[in-house]
């Protein structure tokens, strides 16, 4: 019933559900990126993301095997 | 409580699940203001408020020296048992 996003068939949490198991790079508002792949999220945008490594200022940081991200970080998901 | 049986890798259906998977495991925490912490985690919530036991805390500090050179010093510091209240908290990964 919200009225357009049904009709649509799309809304940001639709997207989110298409891109799980997809490697993607998770920005965050500290100019922080991660690249991995996408293992779940959550509707405050808390994300598991599995094989990823960090990078700050364009450098390779730290690599980490699993990595929950807490959601109120986010600045964006995009699936790469 | 159905989800919560099939245990193993394939178990995070949610992102606190990887946490929850972490519990009695030691962690290493990202936090706000370039600090990260690595011990065992005792207790979490959903707000990420931590528990955390045999703590070693890593705090970054960048300081110019004479030659305006940026130098990024650590500062290491151990703790017995910590509560980190879940706000600070920015990644959370379990150490392999």
């Amino acid at each position: 019933m919200e009225n357009g996003a049904s009709s649509e068939g799309k809304d940001p949490s639709t997207f989110l559900g298409e891109i799980i198991g997809a490697p993607v790079t998770v920005k965050l508002n500290s100019g922080v990126v991660y690249k991995g792949e996408l293992q779940s999220v959550d509707g405050y945008m808390n994300i598991a993301l599995e094989k990823s490594q960090e990078y700050v200022s364009g450098q390779l940081t730290r690599s980490y095997g699993d990595a929950f991200i807490r959601g109120n970080n986010v600045l964006y998901i995009a699936a790469v | 409580m159905a989800d919560s049986d099939d245990a193993g890798t394939s178990s995070v259906s949610e992102p606190l699940d990887l946490v929850r998977l972490s519990l009695d495991e030691v962690v290493f925490v990202k936090l706000r203001g370039d600090r990260e912490l690595k011990g065992r985690l005792h207790a979490y919530d959903s707000h990420c408020n931590l528990v955390l036991g045999d703590v070693e805390e890593t705090i970054y500090v960048v300081e110019e020296d004479e030659n305006e050179q940026e130098t990024v010093r650590t500062i290491k510091k151990q703790e017995e048992m910590l509560f980190v209240r879940g706000d600070s908290v920015v990644l959370i990964s379990p150490q392999a």
